[in-house]
């Protein structure tokens, strides 16, 4: 079975070992320890870890289809955010008549706005089985869409980033419409449970860290899982030689189609998990720069390793939280420096460098090399 | 009944216009004696002294008399008197006989200033003051006398002005005195609306000839009078009436399509200037420069650092600032090109994201250096108001000036491309670039200038952007996309298909605002862009031939 071959691979191993005795250190400090320890960690800090999660599970969906077919998408914010707002609308649904209005089905906003009644679109998610399965679907049918046209013309390479990007800010600008029905300029917010637990104490925040771990775990061994197959490794020839790949008979538009699904399905799923975290959907997720930064934690981890992805996303998070919290101006040149460095000094990332020091030892089996940079683009 | 006008500017043969002078000549010689410390003797000389006093002393009945006699005098202080006279602010001394202007009625002490130098003379008891009476009758005709008063200006505008300010005020009173000065006007433009001031009035009474008048004006008065007139009981009026607003409805139609279509063409200008440099870098050298919009902004900043170099002279600053703005943008490139780019050949996706690292550096540099906020750069005289077109349709000045300088720096880049040794090599280099390498070309020096060529057209276009947009660090930002989306919908290495992309993409923005609104306009162009380029991935005008191979 392609999914639990993975399970049998050394380096999946070792991330999830990794993972998981993370998340149990972390319950396990915040559970048992005295919260005057030094070694206890707060609520806050468990969703700040839960948002870094979050993104390291948007940042592995990204380095599928760029590291693994080589499409640079600078738009995967959007099929985040699309995953975010399907969670918000189910959590807005949640709040009922507890909202500043009371009103027992219209949002507040849509009652500030004097709407009638809901909109077709926001029909269902008032039930948790619904919303979850839009928030696979609503950006899978996006992706699905935008992918079959893109893929079908052929449409490669900076081309394909740049309409992505397009996307992204077309999605962005709808969405800061009031009319669209999503809250506009302030986004979904003032969230009270998910699932009947509310959500603002202790209990269900670390409950939605450890989700969030599993979902992480979850989509890297479906990532894996699809690298290694036979699809990844046409995938993977897509990525370095698309025309030939062509010649040889195999249906390249369908393989990018399908990784591509995939792919905004996972970042569907970091998104719905990133609402009730941080406790707020708006449209700036769509905005270019956020995506693009996604790419750089990709680049930063190392492209095509997944774990890599991971590695970058939760680094540059990190560094951004201490940045912005000790100098706020030296984020944006710490961000753009690091663009710099690591394309120019580091093409491989980090996983990259980890891999040169082993380089001795030699004993991974068929794990898919790093693409050399110059084919990958052309 | 009203006073015949008989103001001597009008006909312009030689001995007026030397009259004139002279008389300009003895105003200034008695300005010059008044500043001169002998102002008393000079006032005795001023004529509108005997005037003013004239007004001031006769009866009532014949106050028409001496609104004549200061009107034909033709002083050009005459405005201001008969002004506060309708005001009631025209009062005398009772001491001295003093004719004065009250500039402040309210309260014990009266301000006042002496009508004949403009001097103001302080305060004064309002008991030391006695108003020159003025009855109803009277101020009912000042203001027709006023509006007269300009139609005799030296200065075309004015007159036209005044004559435009007096459609749909013309009473009985008004039209002989209008007629006798359509018969001494020369100017087109001021007859055209003093014939339409008149036609208003006449079509109020029921002229059908009139109508005819109106017809050709589109301006809203006239449009008013001729309403008016389909409401009347005069079937024949109201037929023709009718008919005259329905040609003028489709001239105003015409005039808006134009205004649409003169502000689409300015969005694409905007949109040339900005993805034109781009077009050079990405589409000629294959370097996505995600940088460019802070190449712009680089520009922009530049027109602003001028204008604080040179404060009050914001014209020849605007000026300095097109070489400056260019060598500031083209040097910033060279630097990006010599540090970053030449290391990332051939790896477009690397360069995009490099490059874009490099603006979010900008964006924060400008915004630790400079400041966070918009700044604000001064639009010089020449370049603000409008060219009036007619009554419906005007261009502002600015945006007509940016078309064209658009269009400028799209033909100068076309025949640097075209024309010039660089413009060869650089093609050469992006054809094939080992043969134009043994062929002696220095691939890398070409691609130094090629590179600071689009980055100096990028300063340029912020430079014109200064001007429509306010000058912020997010300036860049705003206009990377569009540009981006500019070029590859025009076809990527086509100059041409660039201008073209441009000027009709911003002409199609604007048509569906209107009915879209700006948002929704803007979303509606991105997804045709798109869905096009998923239809044809080469853009507009894709490359034919040895270039496209690259």
């Amino acid at each position: 079975m392609w999914l639990t071959r993975p399970l049998r691979e050394r380096s999946t191993q070792i991330f999830l070992g990794v993972l998981f005795a993370a998340l149990a250190i972390v319950t396990f400090l915040h559970v048992a320890m005295p919260e005057d320890s030094a070694l206890y960690v707060s609520a806050y800090t468990v969703t700040l870890l839960g948002k870094y999660l979050c993104y390291a599970l948007l940042a592995v969906a990204v380095d599928l289809v760029w590291g693994y077919l080589g499409i640079l998408s600078l738009g995967h914010g959007a099929f985040f955010a699309i995953g975010g707002y399907a969670m918000g609308m189910y959590l807005m649904r949640q709040i009922g008549d507890r909202g500043t209005y009371g009103d027992p089905i219209l949002p507040d906003f849509m009652v500030f706005l004097n709407w009638q009644e809901l909109p077709w679109y926001w029909l269902g998610f008032d039930m948790a089985w619904f919303a979850f399965i839009m928030v696979l679907l609503a950006p899978g049918l996006l992706a699905l869409v935008f992918g079959f046209l893109a893929f079908r013309s052929r449409v490669t390479g900076v081309y394909l980033s740049i309409i992505t990007q397009a996307l992204t800010f077309a999605l962005m600008l709808a969405f800061f419409r009031n009319e669209m029905g999503f809250g506009g300029n302030n986004g979904l917010t003032d969230f009270r449970d998910i699932l009947g637990f509310n959500l603002r104490t202790d209990a269900t925040r670390l409950g939605l860290f450890i989700a969030t771990g599993i979902a992480l775990a979850i989509g890297y061994v479906i990532c894996r899982g699809i690298v290694t197959s036979k699809l990844g490794r046409v995938s993977i020839a897509c990525r370095d030689a698309e025309a030939r790949a062509r010649f040889l008979g195999y249906r390249v538009d369908r393989v990018q189609l399908f990784v591509f699904v995939v792919s905004a399905m996972l970042a569907g799923v970091a998104g719905a998990l990133y609402v009730p975290q941080v406790g707020i959907i708006n449209p700036s997720e769509f905005s270019p720069l956020f995506s693009i930064e996604v790419v750089v934690w990709v680049a930063l981890g190392g492209r095509a390793t997944l774990y890599g992805a991971v590695i970058g996303a939760v680094l540059v998070n990190y560094a951004k939280t201490v940045f912005t919290g000790v100098m706020p101006d030296a984020w944006l040149f710490a961000l753009g420096g690091l663009f710099v460095l690591v394309t120019v000094f580091l093409p491989k990332g980090i996983a990259g460098l980890l891999a040169s020091r082993r380089k001795g030892k030699q004993d991974e089996q068929d794990t898919p090399t790093a693409p050399s940079t110059t084919e990958a683009t052309a | 009944m009203l006073p015949r006008l008989s103001p001597p500017q009008l006909a312009f043969n030689r001995q007026d216009i030397i009259m004139s002078i002279l008389r300009s000549l003895t105003l200034l010689l008695i300005a010059l004696v008044s500043v001169l410390s002998l102002p008393a003797s000079a006032q005795e000389d001023d004529p509108g002294k005997a005037l003013l006093n004239n007004l001031a002393e006769v009866p009532a009945s014949r106050v028409e008399e001496a609104i004549n006699a200061i009107v034909s005098s033709g002083d050009e202080r005459a405005r201001g008197w008969l002004e506060a006279y309708g005001n009631n602010r025209l009062s005398r001394i009772d001491d001295t006989g003093q004719v004065v202007i009250v500039l402040n009625n309210r309260g014990r002490d009266w301000e006042i200033a002496n009508p004949l130098t403009g001097e103001n003379m302080g305060e004064m008891s309002r008991r030391e003051l006695d108003r020159i009476a003025i009855n109803n009758r009277i101020r009912g005709q000042l203001e027709g006398i006023l509006a007269m008063l300009d139609l005799n200006a030296t200065d075309p505008d004015v007159r036209e002005a005044s004559a435009q300010d007096m459609m749909g005020k013309v009473d009985a009173s008004l039209v002989e005195p209008l007629e006798a000065q359509l018969e001494r006007e020369e100017n087109a433009s001021v007859r055209n609306r003093i014939e339409e001031a008149l036609a208003i009035y006449r079509v109020g009474e029921g002229n059908l000839e009139a109508v005819d008048v109106l017809a050709g004006s589109l301006h809203p008065r006239a449009r008013a009078a001729l309403n008016e007139a389909v409401r009347s009981d005069n079937p024949a009026l109201a037929d023709k009436a009718e008919q005259a607003l329905a040609s003028i409805e489709q001239k105003l139609k015409l005039n808006r399509a134009a205004e649409t279509l003169y502000f689409g063409l300015s969005l694409g200008s905007v949109l040339v200037l900005a993805a034109i440099g781009l077009a050079i870098t990405f589409g000629v050298m294959g370097v996505i420069n995600m940088a460019h919009g802070e190449l712009i902004m680089l520009g922009a900043y530049t027109t602003w650092g001028m204008q604080q170099l040179l404060p009050g002279q914001p014209g020849l600053a605007l000026i300095f600032s097109i070489p400056a703005g260019f060598l500031v943008a083209a040097t910033a490139g060279i630097i990006i090109e010599r540090s970053v780019i030449q290391f990332l050949k051939g790896r477009p996706l690397e360069t995009l994201l490099a490059t874009f690292g490099i603006s979010l550096i900008l964006q924060q540099l400008v915004r630790t250096v400079i400041s966070p906020q918009n700044r604000t750069v001064v639009t010089p005289e020449w370049m603000s108001g409008s060219l009036v077109i007619n009554d419906a349709l005007s261009l502002t000045l600015n945006r007509l000036y940016v078309l064209a300088f658009a269009l400028i720096v799209f033909a100068a880049l076309m025949m640097i491309m075209r024309k010039t040794r660089l413009g060869l090599e650089v093609r050469a280099v992006t054809q094939n670039r080992a043969m134009a390498r043994s062929m002696g070309i220095r691939a890398t020096r070409v691609d130094i200038m090629t590179f600071a060529l689009g980055s100096g057209v990028a300063g340029l276009a912020g430079v014109a952007l200064s001007q429509l947009t306010n000058v912020g660090p997010n300036l860049g930002q705003n206009y990377i996309i569009d540009s981006f989306m500019v070029v590859v919908f025009g076809g990527v290495g086509n100059l041409w298909g660039t201008l073209i992309a441009g000027l009709s993409l911003g002409t199609i923005n604007q048509l569906l605002e209107p009915w879209a609104g700006a948002v929704l306009a803007k979303i509606i162009v991105l997804v045709f862009i798109i869905l096009f380029i998923q239809k044809r991935p080469k853009g507009l005008f894709p490359q034919k031939g040895r270039a496209a191979e690259g």
